[in-house]
């Protein structure tokens, strides 16, 4: 090989082998850890900690539960999302955009917010019922401390990630298949049925996986709801007993968190042989359909559609706003009550909390800023490598955010539980562990608009600047990195806002010191702090829309699909 | 089977009108064909009477009935109205068999009733046995056949076609307008076909309807489109007819009048009622020009010869006004060469009417 092909070719295999240690340290090394601690305890292949698991009363009522809360909640999603995107695609509905980012906002807020919220709107103690004098006596149970309150707001949840995917659908759908059925005698109602909905069953069925897996993964909602009730899950029974047991009982927690793995996994099976076994591919490419007139109902369709929206996203919010303003639980709020001080508490004055901001900011722009690096890369290899082993590489990336949260911190924990061979560095305990984690679960986020980015750019451009002399190096830095930048950056600010209040992770992964936002927050309501724990949500939330306004401002150079919550 | 009316049919969108003050009757069982460039509007006059968009203003009339009006708009489902798409619309989750029963299900006809129908539709497209196959496994004609079942099988009053042929490859192409014309005469349904080739509207129509900018340039059959163009659009659309400014020196008699172009005399064809007038156009075709030595006829440049196999495609520059070029082919054999001097003689042409006259 001559010295001129070795260099040329020398920055490419440089480039791989740089991602695919990225890639193996993320992703392979601690799912292949996990399963090594189920088959081989302790380094034998032994099946004592399948039968250990099995054997557990405990195991078989929280699969139970998960699976109980799990269908329930995709159930809900589906029906309420698909119901929402056939109303705003598919009708002369007003305010579309609008509505498109109030549905989808409950998307962007961490589910312990959520159920933070939804707590305080009907509690005994809640400020906003006390407003009518509509709250219950103190003492009162609170109607969501139960499997349906549970499933009410994972769907609340998961039905914008529904919409998402079968709004998508709907636009792709040609207007001709429509209007063919209309010219065959079909009113809107029947070719609803007989024609959209079948057409949709693609979307609707990788949605529902998708909610499912969601579902059974989410562990701020069944937390603050079930837990109290005693009602455990999968992901909470996880946290009892490593919050209980400490490192001793790992190997118990990692049987359970493969568990979830299994589950989450056959739900995403069941969707692909459901696909498979009918194919609607649509291959021609139209116009999307004209509006259908509501005429004389969509006055009425739209209040029904605003009320939704006050009731899942701005009634919630409200209350979380009364319960940070009320000096203590169970008081009423009034103009001579109102008080800023659990805000001031919990920035200032509280160690923990005020750590828990400065550590869930900065982990949180360490892991956006590192997924932005690494996406480019990534990227290029997926987008445009001529590499059959890219498809796996992809799938590689997707894994860890795919599967849920409890699996990737089990997995970490195992990892890191000793010091790192060799160095003798160690990270458990240590708030490194979580920068990890999140580094190895969130970075699909930065990597998927990425992707779309580079599907947008003619590759010439490259190619101009191969012919002109420049290595792969100088390209990627002179010409990919600046043209795929909007995409890769609003995929670090997507990032950044998910990784703000994220608890699932750090829940399993904090020690004293490291604690992140979701974390304080948790305790606090966990010891009854509602108010200190309703103040930390607004200004989480706060940050939240403020960012989403910034991340506004790229949408002229994003693809489109890349900011959920744009129409 | 159904006439079908349109009265100063205007339909503008936000801030274009697509549609301008049409008006044009088809008769019960007529194949009017509306031919233009892309973007003239062919598609939402289409839409239009389909009911898939509302006029703006104007008149919309199938059978006896006001479907589009100031009244309001029929639903399309309501209309009665068969559609063949360019892109053949079959839903991809349904056999060709079900695909082509919709309209009865729909309808909730007695199901072997049904069943009979679709089998009947089948074989008139001649797709006998393929009822159980998805469109999926159907080759262009074929999922074209299906479309077109799939119209007739509910017996529309009429049978719109948006460009049904732009899809599919030149060979077939042929084969179906053939089917298109022994359909139209075996069931004499009355059908709007648009389409932007020329030849196929040709081929198929009883009248065409051409649309230019929303406008409808003229109505006519297709010889009296090729011999009498109403306008100097459709004069030039039409099969490249050549466009020369003229002065009109007598007025009209049985039919012809007489004229100057390019600093000769000549008859040509034009409409009754002519009268003299400088400013004219004339239209004429390749096939009315002469290689002419040394008789009557206008010096000029040959400035480019384009052999096509058969014939050449020439360019030619009159030296009495150097602007103008003329296109036109001349069949082999070819005698002009480029860079040469010509004399060419116009042998007949048609007088373009004054803009504005009465057609």
């Amino acid at each position: 090989m001559s010295t001129r092909i070795r260099e040329s070719r020398g920055q490419e295999m440089v480039l791989t082998a740089a991602v695919a240690i990225v890639i193996v340290l993320l992703s392979l090394l601690p799912m292949l850890r996990l399963i090594k601690e189920i088959v081989a305890p302790g380094g034998t292949l032994s099946a004592v900690a399948i039968k250990a698991g099995l054997a557990s009363p405990a195991t078989w009522i929280a699969t139970w539960h998960t699976l109980v809360v799990g269908i329930g909640g995709t159930l809900l999603a589906v029906l309420s999302g698909t119901l929402v995107a056939v109303l705003v695609t598919l009708t002369d509905i007003r305010a579309r955009s609008a509505m498109v980012l109030c549905y989808v906002m409950p998307l962007m807020i961490a589910p312990q917010v959520t159920a933070l919220a939804w707590l305080q709107l009907f509690g005994p103690a809640s400020p906003f019922l006390k407003l009518f004098g509509a709250a219950p006596p103190l003492g009162t149970r609170n109607p969501l401390y139960s499997t349906s309150g549970i499933i009410l707001l994972l769907g609340v949840q998961y039905g914008p990630l529904v919409f998402l995917l079968v709004r998508a659908g709907l636009r792709k759908l040609p207007r001709e298949l429509i209007e063919a059925a209309r010219a065959g005698g079909a009113g809107w109602f029947t070719v609803l049925v007989t024609i959209v909905l079948p057409l949709m069953t693609p979307s609707i069925m990788a949605a529902a996986a998708l909610a499912f897996v969601s579902c059974v993964g989410n562990f701020g909602i069944p937390a603050f709801l079930g837990i109290p009730a005693n009602y455990l899950v999968l992901p909470t029974l996880i946290y009892q007993k490593l919050a209980g047991g400490g490192p001793a009982v790992l190997g118990e927690t990692a049987f359970l968190s493969v568990l979830i793995g299994i589950i989450a996994m056959a739900g995403i099976l069941a969707q692909e042989i459901m696909s498979r076994r009918r194919d609607y591919r649509i291959s021609s490419t139209s116009l999307s359909a004209e509006p259908y007139e509501l005429g004389r109902w969509r006055p009425a369709v739209q209040a029904g559609m605003w009320l939704l929206i006050i009731v899942v996203l701005f009634l919630p919010l409200f209350g979380l706003v009364l319960t940070s303003l009320v000096p203590g639980y169970g008081i009423a709020l009034t103009a001579k009550t109102a008080t800023f001080d659990n805000y001031r508490f919990v920035l200032f004055e509280h160690d923990a909390a005020s750590r828990a901001f400065f550590n869930s900011f900065w982990l949180s722009i360490a892991a956006a800023f590192f997924a932005v690096l690494v996406a480019v890369p990534i990227g290029y290899l997926i987008a445009w490598g001529k590499q059959r082993w890219v498809r796996l590489l992809n799938l590689s990336v997707e894994l860890p955010y795919a599967l849920p949260g409890v699996v990737l911190a089990i997995a970490s924990l195992l990892m890191f539980l000793r010091p790192i061979p060799l160095t003798g560095i160690q990270l458990y305990n240590t708030v490194w562990i979580i920068l990890y984690a999140y580094l190895a679960r969130f970075l699909v986020l930065a990597l998927r608009p990425t992707i779309s980015g580079y599907h947008q750019i003619d590759r010439a451009l490259e190619e101009a600047a191969q012919v002109a002399g420049a290595g792969l190096f100088t390209r990627m830095r002179t010409i990919i990195f600046p043209l795929v930048a909007p995409a890769a950056i609003a995929g670090g600010l997507l990032i950044f806002m998910t990784a703000l209040s994220e608890l699932t992770v750090s829940a399993l992964l904090w020690s004293s010191g490291s604690e992140t936002i979701g974390v304080v927050m948790f305790s606090f309501e966990q010891g009854g702090d509602s108010n200190y724990a309703a103040a930390m949500s607004v200004i989480t939330v706060a940050v939240t829309f403020v960012l989403m306004l910034v991340t506004n401002l790229l949408a002229p150079y994003l693809p489109t699909g890349v900011l959920p919550w744009r129409d | 089977m159904a006439r079908l009316s349109l009265d100063n049919v205007t339909k503008s969108f936000a801030n274009f009108d697509a549609v301008k003050d049409v008006s044009i009757d088809v008769a019960d069982g007529e194949f009017l064909a509306v031919l233009g460039p892309s973007g003239c509007g062919k598609t939402t006059l289409l839409r239009l009477v389909a009911g898939f968009e509302k006029v703006t203003s104007g008149e919309i009339r199938i059978g006896n009935e006001v479907v589009s009006g100031k009244g309001g708009s029929v639903a399309p489902e309501k209309r009665r109205v068969g559609i063949v798409f360019q892109n053949y619309a079959l839903w991809p989750h349904m056999t060709v068999a079900e695909n082509i029963g919709y309209s009865l299900k729909v309808a909730k006809l007695d199901k072997a009733v049904a069943r009979r129908k679709v089998e009947d539709a089948l074989a008139l497209v001649n797709l006998q046995g393929l009822g159980e196959r998805r469109p999926a496994n159907l080759s262009g004609g074929q999922r074209q056949r299906v479309a077109l079942a799939r119209c007739l099988v509910a017996a529309p009053s009429l049978v719109l076609f948006d460009e049904p042929l732009a899809n599919l490859d030149v060979h077939l192409r042929a084969s179906m307008e053939d089917e298109f014309a022994s359909f139209h005469k075996r069931t004499g349904t009355t059908i709007v076909y648009i389409t932007h080739d020329q030849a196929e509207a040709m081929a198929l129509a009883d009248r065409i309807a051409v649309m230019d900018d929303g406008r409808l340039a003229q109505l006519a059959t297709p010889r009296e489109l090729y011999h009498e163009p109403a306008n100097e659009m459709v004069a030039s659309f039409i099969s490249q007819g050549i466009l020369l400014p003229a002065d009109v020196l007598s007025a009209e008699q049985v039919g012809h009048c007489k004229i100057r172009v390019l600093g000769t005399e000549l008859i040509v064809r034009c409409r009754p009622g002519e009268r003299p007038r400088a400013g004219a156009k004339i239209c004429c075709r390749s096939a009315d020009l002469d290689v002419s030595p040394d008789g009557p006829g206008f010096d000029g440049l040959v400035k480019r010869v384009i052999y096509q196999g058969g014939s050449a495609h020439i360019e030619f520059t009159p030296s009495t006004s150097p602007d103008l070029t003329l296109h036109f082919e001349q069949p082999d054999p070819v005698v002009l060469e480029s860079g040469a001097q010509a004399r060419l003689r116009i042998r007949s042409g048609w007088l373009i009417p004054a803009a504005g006259a009465a057609s």
